[in-house]
């Protein structure tokens, strides 16, 4: 990938970012009408079947994987593989998810997808016990560590109101694309993980981001300039009390539900809705989600989009 | 032939001991354990009884193989006197010497007395196979582990990740200069003399020594074709042949089988037949005393500083006026630090395979007698929860090995939560890093009163395990808003109760 591509491509996720800010739809959006009903899709929901299937069908509805990635990029696919946990006890995204992803990013004609993420279990049992390591590789990803500080590179962050800069994983920063692909889950600390905390998984140090309000912190790192071209929000098994790591199965629920959308507070928005449908959660509650509208990084009035909802 | 054999049974297990204590990445299988369990010290402090009795027959039937073949000491200074051979400008020649039996039973008595008054870091010192597990954790491994992030960074940027990167760190200073000095001292005498600890210092070797004095198989001289030469002697490592008066000091040798093909007459053989038996009287040379003396003196020179300035960081990290950890935690499996006291001798075995690298040799943790002794550290990561490695690994049995249900079940710590300080308190805003890395939810965030949407941690100590997932997490410094209090005795955690298991039916998108 040449310069140019590169500068291109940068351009057009920045312009895309800002369009979804303003909530408008606009000239440019339109690359991303869906095929079948021709009205842009701000967000595909899909409840009742398996992860792969569930994805496939919102992608079709999303207009294809080649709309957002383009032939010969290097593309990050970035799961919650956070802990030392197997699929059934759903700490980290779903396997079968993560192979479809990857599988489709493939077709699409991107040269070489990366999986990572910074765990906080030991990474590599995390890596193995998620299943997401096997997973990847077998569909053809490079996965790559994050358990050391040398992997980041520091970066600005000048919308940041409390978080200035951060360190940012350099396969984020050398790639073309990243999808962020989080799973949904209770949090002991942030009260919900979706996608905007899943952001926390690709910077070094989190310490910081504890200590100087969480949520504020988790809303600043979303404003990195390089935004995911997708987010897709895995809640086919969902852990909803004692998370985000559960201590037993009976912390884990399995609603089957998966969302995607450009809009990561929409998406974060959408999620958070479904899960207090299983366990209460206030949204203002998930404060880093308010923080993301007041960025302009999307909209929580998701009731103005135009969502696609799919039940299997 | 028997030198062929002993050279090659010796470079196999040598070679799969020291990358065992090398392998940070675990390519080799935590089973190898089976390696550190077959050596004497381990054997007798972990009640091996079937190990100490086939180690035992084998000495009687053979002599000291042990010696030669499965202490990994031994065969390390082999490979350094062998080296000070191929390098010599001239001819290297070992000489008879007198043994030193004095010496070597007082190293044992004051073992024995030292060990029983509750000081066995002694024993630790000297026991061959742990000394040189201290060598290769402590000096080799962070070579290892600086080779290994060349080779990573040369790879990586070729976009191959066969390679990870792996942080390079001293553990402790103490334990390292302990394992220079070891590492040096041995192979200074090893270069000069050959096996000289062996038969001086080491305990392993005078136990061993003093059962091959009857052993069945012996190199032997046979009177009437030897004429003195003293080639064979001029060959021994061990300084055991006295040629002139066609003698073997059974006690010292060590099997290597150097001198049988060194005598052009073939008067050496290594035979169970017994011709005639004379031993060489006991003597003292005041030479080994004195080098005793030295190296004694330059650890306590090199040391104490050392000791000193880590007194000196700790008190300066430190705030004494917040609560902090009073005990330490010793490792899962070690029962109670009293077990480990008197079971352990520091061979770094649990420290060098542990993946999540939260052991560490204590320093003065223990007080001076556990001094090396492995002791949790949460500077760099936690304990993982369904992770039992170190216990099963330790020879020594100073770990006692656990089942994955057991380890889920045995609390080495208990959590403390200094709310005084705690981010939520203080600052006012959501963290719960500690509620996340916590196993087994015994911390837990609630709903902080007054402030809505705001959760503070809870602490459930009883189902606590002591893992330091939340300490290591705490954002909090210098002093943790959360930490985990060392259990002197271990102890068996409350089981948490599971909730049953409700399926929530979810019909709707909810939005």
């Amino acid at each position: 990938m040449d310069r140019r591509n590169f500068l291109r491509a940068i351009a057009l996720t920045g312009a895309a970012a800002t369009i979804k800010a303003s909530g408008n739809i606009d000239i440019l959006s339109e690359k991303f009408i869906s095929s079948e009903s021709a009205a842009a899709v701000d967000m595909v929901a899909v409840m009742g079947g398996e992860p792969e299937i569930m994805f496939r069908r919102a992608m079709t509805e999303m207009g294809g994987m080649s709309k957002f990635i383009k032939k010969g990029w290097k593309v990050v696919v970035k799961p919650n593989i956070g802990w030392d946990k197997t699929p059934e006890q759903s700490g980290n995204t779903n396997p079968k998810l993560v192979t479809e992803v990857i599988r489709q990013c493939l077709s699409a004609g991107a040269k070489e997808v990366v999986v990572f993420d910074h765990t906080c279990d030991d990474w590599i049992k995390c890596y193995k016990n998620s299943g997401i390591e096997a997973a990847a590789k077998a569909a053809g990803a490079k996965v790559v560590p994050a358990h050391e500080e040398s992997y980041y590179r520091e970066v600005a962050l000048p919308l940041g109101k409390k978080l200035k800069s951060a360190k940012i994983h350099e396969a984020i920063i050398n790639c073309d694309a990243w999808i962020n692909l989080p799973v949904l889950k209770h949090h002991g600390g942030a009260n919900l993980t979706i996608s905007m905390k899943n952001y926390m998984g690709i910077v070094w140090d989190r310490r910081i981001f504890h200590s100087t309000d969480l949520q504020q912190c988790i809303a600043d790192v979303c404003t990195y300039s390089k935004k995911p071209v997708l987010n897709i929000v895995d809640a086919y098994r969902i852990v909803k009390t004692n998370g985000p790591q559960g201590r037993s199965t009976a912390d884990v629920a399995n609603p089957k539900g998966l969302f995607i959308s450009q809009d990561i507070v929409a998406v974060d928005t959408a999620a958070a809705k479904f899960f207090n449908q299983v366990r209460t959660m206030p949204l203002d509650h998930v404060g880093h989600i308010a923080g993301g509208q007041s960025h302009k990084l999307g909209t929580m009035d998701i009731d103005k989009l135009n969502i696609k909802r799919i039940k299997i | 032939m028997l030198k062929k054999l002993r050279v090659g049974v010796s470079i196999i297990l040598f070679t799969l001991i020291t990358f065992y204590f090398l392998d940070f990445a675990a390519l080799m299988s935590d089973r190898f354990h089976a390696l550190a369990h077959i050596q004497f010290i381990p054997a007798i402090l972990g009640s091996s009884f079937i190990i100490l009795t086939v180690l035992i027959i084998l000495t009687i039937l053979f002599g000291r193989v042990y010696c030669s073949s499965i202490c990994p000491m031994g065969i390390y200074q082999d490979i350094v006197a062998w080296l000070s051979k191929k390098t010599a400008k001239k001819k290297k020649r070992y000489k008879y010497s007198k043994a030193k039996n004095i010496l070597r039973w007082s190293v044992i008595v004051v073992i024995l007395i030292a060990f029983f008054a509750g000081y066995p870091v002694l024993l630790g010192l000297v026991d061959p196979y742990s000394a040189y597990g201290r060598i290769i954790s402590n000096v080799f491994r962070p070579v290892y582990m600086t080779g290994n992030n060349v080779l990573e960074s040369i790879f990586t940027s070729f976009g191959n990740y066969t390679f990870y990167k792996m942080e390079v760190v001293i553990l402790s200073m103490f334990s390292f200069i302990i394992a220079i000095i070891t590492f040096l001292g041995i192979g200074f005498f090893a270069w000069k003399y050959g096996r000289t600890f062996c038969n001086t210092i080491c305990p392993v070797g005078t136990v061993l020594g003093f059962i091959s004095k009857f052993s069945i198989f012996k190199v032997r001289i046979d009177d009437s074709l030897c004429n003195s030469c003293g080639s064979c002697a001029m060959k021994c490592k061990a300084s055991c042949i006295d040629s002139k008066n066609h003698t073997v000091d059974h006690s010292r040798c060590v099997d290597c089988f150097n001198c049988l093909d060194s005598c052009s007459r073939n008067a050496l053989k290594y035979t169970p037949y017994i011709k005639r038996a004379t031993d060489t009287k006991i003597g003292k040379t005041a030479d080994s005393g004195k080098r005793q003396f030295l190296a004694t003196a330059i650890t306590t020179a090199v040391s104490v500083p050392a000791v000193l300035a880590q007194e000196k960081i700790v008190e300066i990290i430190t705030d004494g006026r917040v609560p902090t950890r009073q005990n330490p935690i010793c490792p899962p499996g070690a029962k109670s630090a009293e077990h480990l006291l008197h079971h352990c001798t520091s061979c770094h075995l649990c420290i060098s395979r542990c993946p999540s690298r939260v052991i560490k040799p204590a320093f003065m943790e223990y007080g001076i007698g556990g001094i090396m002794q492995p002791v949790m550290t949460y500077e760099k990561g936690f304990c993982n929860y369904n992770c039992t490695v170190c216990a099963d690994v330790c020879p020594n049995r100073a770990l006692l090995p656990l089942t994955m249900k057991e380890k889920h079940m045995t609390q080495i710590g208990r959590v403390h939560f200094v709310e005084d300080i705690c981010v939520v308190h203080v600052e006012e805003t959501n963290c719960g890093a500690c509620a996340e890395h916590c196993p087994t939810q015994a911390v837990t965030m609630v709903p902080y009163e007054g402030h809505e949407g705001l959760t503070i941690p809870h602490i459930t100590p009883d189902i606590c395990v002591g893992c330091g997932g939340c300490e290591f997490i705490c954002p909090v410094r210098p002093n943790r808003a959360i930490f985990v209090e060392g259990n002197a005795v271990h102890q068996t955690r409350k089981a948490f109760e599971v909730e049953e298991k409700k399926e929530v039916k979810v019909d709707d998108f909810g939005f």
